[in-house]
């Protein structure tokens, strides 16, 4: 079929990059040949760097991919891919993303956030590149790493912030929490504490937005749906269950895995028998790309792609984002299995500090710009705090609240009408 | 059955209805006999074509006109993209159809049984029932789940479980079981039009049962309350609750205790979340005496629930021990002699009655 043949041509090169990648897929234990490039980003694996970061621990070792610094050099050379206003965006957005899950962890050790927080530090290239490209009423779903995606899609400081301290100006009343961030006004859909969860609601997100094109005939409905999650949830049968269905359906959805190695202590590799994720797209019929996760300007550029592809309705996109995180899997893991080399190796590759060299080298924004932005992201963040540390913790009667849309769920009491009629319902302790 | 339709032409009470044929051909309005597959056919047929955003989803639904015929017709007349056949992926499309409904489309999502939901369950109660309290209101799931539950005649223990109690137990979701053909089109039009999500238990063996209706229940209108119970027979002397297909069952117990003199209430619960406590503490503070009847398993079941709740709140009013009949406490036999012994039958609830009242000697508890 030809979209399947179409499709497996993208799994071995990216669309619009360079056509000339050496990458080798024919068999996979391949991969533990140190200078395999699965894991590299889709240009030439230097083999001078690769040798430095040899890192031969374990079978199947994740092997360090080329240079930032060098490809940077020759991605500028022909023509920006940002202009300044962009850039600015999204170094903003990623200093946001950054401060923010900082002043978390901050937070937490001092007891103002509780429960299970799970940070996105190291991953914010992802975010931005991804969700920068949307409009409102296209809708992100996302795991319980969720804080940065709800911040990228709009979702304000403050209410994230609150939401974590469980205060009643939280975006979800504080009823949610860390792992449940939900927006209808910004269409930030959750938030899922179970993996793969997330991945059929997005995909039943897309399928809406086909069904008002097509049978509620609204016309110039084109909402994208993006569905965030990570290495473990592709071996979860959800995830197959929904890459067959969307590239049946043909939905506007694009599958973005954030493969940072780890599931919690469970290296990627341990885990998988297939560790090239982005082959699985193919399989399904839909393009799988493989992208560097840790540059939020290549990111950008297979996004834009992706994302046109399903507004166009030519169906959904399989992308594979080779990032990292800097911190455990959440905060009250000791994160003692990862090797200290690769930690090293992944902090030398920020994208923050990447995105920042690449401004200042191609003269879009000045040190002290930048470091304007900086501060005044430290001002918002502080701002954040501040306010959640001044709001109410939600009254006693908000916790029999919203169970239902429509309240007689609650159904009928002694005397004989609905229970929600009842203008003493939600007060006292909790009697139905 | 004749006896409901009675009652509700002649909008009284009557203690001792006796089922009479020749009685009801005299009153024209209840003269219609529909199925309970037509009822259901009948009902998603007007609630498609009044709002465009409902549409169907599930196994066999389309090109197979459903696997038990609920849906049928349905794909000719709405077309592939508002009947979907899906593959079979249950975790999936029900993942898809929440997640249409948090943007607002209503999906009603076909399980061929209940048992297969199990394999969706995380969507059913982790997406669809926690979100709106999640989202603080934000996301709301207009979405029903619907499909045969329970024990049908000879299909072994992994088809035959009933779900009642399970899902009943989440908050955030209200759970209906109809009986007849009137709660079949009632109850399931008002679950489309609700707004939250919707487990509607339907039962394999009703779905070719005919009953009759009045014009009021052919109204494509016509939407019966949710968390009401309804009183299918009146009595005095004991009440007997049951849902789906045993409200029959309890019928027709109720009219072999009447010729020993025991005038049975028989409470068809039609809502199993939001339980209709009111009703059935009235009815029990009435009669003094209960028999809780269901298919389900016995421990932590609905009869569990319904006699902690009549323990709460009218205790002094009991004059004998909640009797509970549920089925056996053992996955589904499938010989057929066994399978009749695991689930309740008409001559256990009389028994049950029985000794209720007094009449007649407890029974030894067995294992």
């Amino acid at each position: 079929m030809a979209t399947a043949f179409s499709a497996a041509k993208f799994s071995t090169q990216p669309f619009h990059l360079n056509p000339t990648s050496t990458t080798s897929h024919d068999s996979p234990l391949v991969f533990a040949n140190p200078t395999s490039q699965f894991l590299g980003s889709t240009r030439k694996l230097h083999l001078t760097s690769s040798s430095k970061f040899n890192l031969t621990r374990r079978s199947g070792t994740v092997v360090a991919v080329s240079d930032v610094v060098k490809q940077k050099k020759s991605k500028s050379a022909p023509t920006l891919l940002i202009t300044k206003e962009e850039g600015l965006e999204l170094y903003e957005d990623m200093i946001l993303g950054r401060a923010f899950e900082d002043m978390c962890a901050q937070m937490y050790y001092r007891g103002k956030m509780f429960g299970f927080v799970h940070l996105y530090n190291g991953q914010e290239a992802v975010s931005t590149g991804f969700i920068k490209l949307l409009k409102q009423q296209d809708s992100v779903v996302s795991t319980y790493r969720d804080h940065v995606h709800a911040l990228s899609k709009g979702v304000p400081a403050r209410a994230v912030m609150s939401e974590l301290f469980g205060k009643t100006t939280g975006c979800c009343r504080g009823q949610g929490g860390s792992m449940h961030m939900f927006s209808r006004e910004h269409n930030v859909l959750g938030g899922f504490a179970f993996i793969g969860e997330g991945i059929p609601v997005a995909t039943g997100a897309a399928f809406t937005s086909k069904y008002k094109r097509e049978v509620l005939k609204e016309a110039d409905c084109d909402h994208v749906t993006l569905a965030f999650f990570g290495d473990g949830t592709c071996n979860n049968g959800q995830f197959f269950e929904c890459l067959n269905m969307a590239a049946l359906w043909k939905l506007p959805i694009v599958f973005v895995v954030e493969n940072n190695l780890w599931a919690i202590g469970m290296s990627h590799l341990r885990a998988t028998s297939d560790p090239q994720i982005y082959k699985k797209g193919p399989a399904f019929g839909m393009p799988g790309i493989h992208v560097d996760g840790m540059d939020v300007l290549k990111v950008r550029e297979v996004a834009k792609e992706a994302i046109g592809r399903a507004r166009r309705g030519e169906g959904p996109t399989l992308v594979e984002c080779e990032t990292y995180r800097f911190r455990g899997h959440s905060l009250a893991d000791p994160d003692e299995l990862r090797d200290p080399a690769e930690k090293a190796h992944y902090a030398a590759r920020d994208p923050i500090t990447a995105l920042k060299k690449y401004l200042i080298e191609n003269s879009l924004a000045s040190e002290a710009e930048l470091k304007a932005i900086d501060k005044k992201i430290d001002e918002v963040v502080e701002d954040a705090v501040e306010f959640a540390d001044e709001s109410p913790v939600p009254a006693r009667s908000q916790l029999l609240e919203n169970v239902f849309a429509d309240p007689k769920g609650f159904g009928i009491g002694p005397d004989g009408r609905y229970r929600c009629e009842d203008p003493k319902f939600t007060e006292g302790t909790a009697h139905v | 059955m004749l006896a409901i339709a009675r009652q509700r032409i002649l909008g009284q009470s009557f203690q001792n209805i006796r089922p009479a044929v020749s009685v009801l051909r005299s009153y024209s309005s209840a003269a219609k006999q529909i199925t309970v597959r037509e009822a259901l056919n009948s009902a998603l047929d007007e609630e498609m074509s009044a709002d465009p955003k409902v549409f169907l989803m599930g196994e066999e639904v389309g090109e197979y006109q459903g696997a038990y015929k609920i849906t049928k017709g349905l794909l000719e007349k709405y077309g592939p993209e508002r009947v979907l056949d899906t593959p079979i992926t249950e975790a999936g499309f029900t993942g898809i159809g929440v997640g249409a409904a948090y943007y607002g489309l209503k999906p009603v999502v076909e399980f061929m049984t209940f048992n297969f939901s199990m394999q969706a369950i995380d969507h059913i109660i982790n997406s669809a029932a926690k979100s709106n309290y999640m989202s603080a209101g934000q996301i709301s799931v207009p979405i029903v789940f619907r499909g045969p539950n329970g024990a049908a005649a000879g299909v072994g223990a992994q088809h035959s479980q009933c779900y009642a109690a399970w899902y009943a137990s989440c908050p955030g979701l209200k759970v209906l079981s109809p009986y007849n053909s009137e709660d079949a089109r009632g109850l399931l039009k008002a679950a489309i039009r609700d707004p939250d999500p919707v487990v509607f238990l339907e039962n394999e063996l009703l779905y070719g049962e005919s009953f009759p209706v009045s014009d009021e229940v052919l109204d494509s209108s016509f939407c019966l309350p949710i968390g009401k119970a309804k009183i299918e027979r009146e009595g005095k002397d004991v009440t007997i609750t049951a849902f789906s297909k045993l409200v029959g069952y309890a019928l027709k117990a109720a009219e072999i205790l009447e010729k020993d003199g025991i005038y049975a209430e028989v409470i068809n619960l039609r809502s199993i979340r939001p339980l209709d406590r009111s009703t059935i503490n009235a009815s029990v503070r009435k009669t003094n005496r209960l028999i809780t009847v269901e298919e389900g398993f016995p421990q932590h079941g609905v009869g569990a629930e319904i006699c902690a709740s009549v323990v709460e709140e009218s205790f002094a009013y009991l004059d004998a021990p909640v009797e509970r009949i549920a089925g056996a406490d053992v996955p589904m036999p499938y010989a057929a002699n066994l399978e009749r012994l695991a689930v309740p039958q008409i001559e256990d609830i009389v028994r049950a009655a029985k000794r209720a009242c007094y009449r007649s000697v407890p029974l030894a508890a067995t294992a």
